[in-house]
């Protein structure tokens, strides 16, 4: 059990703590559900262009996909539940209409129902996060699975800040998840620059996937039929009394600078003078 | 329960070199979503577990040993697209089996035609035409890949005229015997379950044939030699020999003397399901053509950058999208059960000769490297020359057509 009432601790924390245990109980005692959030991006495949104008990336026309480990995080999802720990895995995506063909591949991998947040706009992770905190206040999920981060931003902060909205314990770049039922905990092996981290987290928690968790299903052709009906309930960040006013501004984007061929140098001294001089590293 | 099928890393794609190229984009006016997500996952399936082993299959002039394709594409669920969910299949349409058909067309001509075979000409005539005991009796094991199916009708000396086979069916007590040969059974050597069709009456004429469904072991049948082919090399083709066979009653399919309705209604959907056969050849010629002039240079740039290239280019895309167009609008057409005979010769005519076309020009693309065996275009052009002649040549598609328009009002 989780300590709850520290005497010194601020109201507020102590009323999270109380929906935390009022969570916990929930949970115990419910067969939970696990939110993934799947995102739409750039396929990985494609050759990336930079809009003339500089605002961003090309993105019409081109092929777009569920992010790699977004489909890791659901795969792990789908899993779960097989195993028999959770009743419904719902997906949920943020962004224009197209997402619902992001979601229709989760519902043919095997999730229950989707939910598209509906908007034209650019969210960057912290509105994400608290969209993705509306949503759980509503399904009270045992679970949020991640991705660690989307290959189209590599932002890898959107499964922590829904975390730290939440006051849910996380557990990120998970490689391996072992869930315990009956104590309601789940024991993550974390890949971190040191090596492996294993962690017990206490459920509800938010967890991140990276590469080595598992390999995703392919969409089986039943699936795929099956998946028509079932249900995408679509919403609006309104719906979700989010505010989105961002405190960050996407000034420019431009592709990196075009790769220079190699330079044979003559001696050591012309080396580590270009390394001080040109190269600025020494 | 997981089903997995060969390894997906992530990091394994990002290194590995593209083998999918993105002109796969069909015009979305084609399918809707649900469709769309069948041919990406179809084609997925195909390019990670039929693709690699392609070139393979028409080196040795045989599927691989050491992994089954049949049981793969059933664990799928590609065999029974068109076959009721009761016996394992999807209960879809034509439609799909045409996606089906061109993304694995589009991995190796061989392994689509094989697949064609089985899972149209066989598995969709039984599921056509068959009683309830035969269905029960033969779909289960063919849709799940466990069994191999096939058709046969054409013969040595009865081709184009196939209604004057003469391969025999004497009534005798219990059921009849069969004498006579057959030629260019495809998945013959390998079939496990043959539709056969001979004649019960040979003195009247088309309404003399009979269908029969035959089981590999029966008594006095036997495959002669594998044939050995230009192209679709793998997909196995032999000669099935009939020596006073004894086939049961039961083993009807439809009723006697009217075999001829089920070959020729059987024929107008093979037409159609095959010719999505040379749309995934002209597709995987595109696959094979477009790295190519993008990386080959010349004369300091690349030749995808010269106007011949480009015209090259542009003929093998529209061809392919309007042969794309036709095929699909047809299937949409059988499956809201208006079949037209002469739109599925149609689609197959007009699909196989631009393919051979198709695959003549993503060989003059790729010039020298064309012409050496190591490039797959060789193999794209031998395996799309079948099209033209499989499942009545285009001379008999024409008479097809053209017979029928005269003779409307």
């Amino acid at each position: 059990m989780p300590f709850l009432f520290d005497e010194s601790s601020s109201p507020s924390f102590r009323s999270r703590n109380q929906n935390c245990l009022l969570l916990h109980l929930f949970c115990c005692s419910r067969p939970m559900k696990i939110l993934v959030a799947v995102k739409r991006v750039v396929d990985y495949a494609v050759k990336i262009r930079v809009k003339p104008d500089k605002t961003g990336v090309e993105t019409q026309n081109v092929k777009m996909s569920m992010n790699p480990f977004c489909e890791i995080a659901l795969e792990e999802a789908l899993r779960i539940k097989e195993a028999g720990f959770a009743k419904e895995v719902i997906a949920v995506s943020i962004g224009p209409s197209q997402c619902v063909d992001t979601l229709r591949t989760g519902l043919a991998m095997g999730a229950d129902r989707g939910i598209h947040v509906e908007t034209n706009s650019i969210f960057l992770p912290l509105t994400i996060a608290k969209i993705l905190k509306s949503l759980a206040d509503v399904e009270n999920p045992g679970l949020i699975f991640l991705g660690k981060q989307a290959i189209d931003d590599d932002c890898n902060q959107t499964g922590q800040m829904v975390a730290a909205l939440l006051g849910w314990p996380q557990a990120t770049f998970a490689s391996k998840v072992v869930l315990d039922k009956d104590k309601n905990v789940a024991t993550v092996d974390r890949e971190v620059d040191g090596g492996l981290e294993t962690l017990n987290v206490d459920l509800p928690a938010v967890i991140t996937t990276d590469l080595r968790l598992n390999q995703p299903r392919y969409a089986s052709l039943p699936n795929i039929m099956k998946a028509k009906s079932k249900p995408i309930k679509k919403m609006t960040v309104q719906d979700l009394k989010v505010d989105i006013k961002s405190d960050i501004e996407i000034l420019e984007v431009t592709e990196p600078p075009k790769r220079k061929s190699g330079v044979m140098v003559s001696s050591v001294d012309e080396l580590i003078d270009k390394l001080k001089n040109e190269a600025h590293v020494v | 329960m997981q089903r997995f099928f060969s390894a997906r890393s992530i990091l394994g794609y990002a290194v590995k070199t593209r083998r999918r190229s993105f002109s796969s984009r069909s015009s979305s006016l084609l399918f809707d979503d649900t469709q769309l997500q069948f041919k990406e996952s179809v084609s997925k399936f195909a390019q990670d577990n039929i693709a690699p082993h392609a070139e393979r299959i028409d080196k040795t002039n045989s599927f691989p040993k050491d992994v089954n394709l049949w049981k793969l594409m059933g664990e799928f669920n590609l065999h029974g697209i068109t076959a009721p969910e009761e016996y394992g299949g999807l209960g879809l349409g034509y439609l799909y089996h045409c996606i089906a058909m061109e993304e694995i067309s589009r991995a190796s001509g061989s392994v689509a035609l094989s697949y064609g075979a089985h899972s149209n000409l066989c598995i969709n005539q039984l599921v056509r035409n068959g009683t309830a005991a035969q269905k029960e009796k033969y779909l289960p094991k063919l849709i799940s890949g466990e069994h191999v199916g096939a058709l046969a009708m054409s013969e040595p000396n009865a081709g184009s005229d196939v209604v004057g086979m003469k391969c025999k069916a004497e009534k005798v007590d219990g059921g009849y015997i069969l004498n006579g040969n057959k030629m260019w059974c495809t998945n013959g050597p390998s079939a496990e379950t043959l539709v056969v069709y001979a004649k019960t009456d040979t003195k009247a004429g088309s309404k003399g044939i009979t269908a029969f469904i035959i089981e590999k072991g029966m008594t006095g049948f036997s495959t002669a030699q594998k044939l050995d082919k230009l192209g679709m090399r793998g997909s196995d083709t032999c000669e099935l020999v009939f020596e006073n066979c004894f086939v049961p009653e039961e083993n009807i399919l439809d009723k006697e003397g009217k075999g001829v309705y089920v070959l020729m209604s059987g024929l107008d959907l093979e037409r159609l399901v095959l010719a999505a056969g040379p749309l995934g050849i002209m597709q995987a010629c595109l696959d094979n053509v477009l790295p190519y002039i993008r990386q080959r240079e010349q004369f300091g740039r690349p030749v995808g950058e010269f106007q011949f290239i480009q015209g090259k280019v542009a003929d093998m895309y529209t061809a392919l999208q309007s042969s794309r167009s036709y095929v699909y609008s047809v299937a949409r057409d059988c499956d809201n059960g208006k079949v037209d005979p002469k739109d599925c010769a149609g689609t197959i005519l007009c699909a196989a000769e631009r393919a051979t076309q198709v695959a003549l020009q993503a060989i003059q693309c790729l010039g020298g490297n064309g012409y050496i065996n190591e490039y797959a275009t060789g193999r794209l052009l031998r395996d799309a020359k079948l099209y033209e002649i499989g499942a009545g040549t285009s001379e008999i598609r024409r008479i097809v057509i053209g017979r029928e328009l005269f003779k409307e009002e």
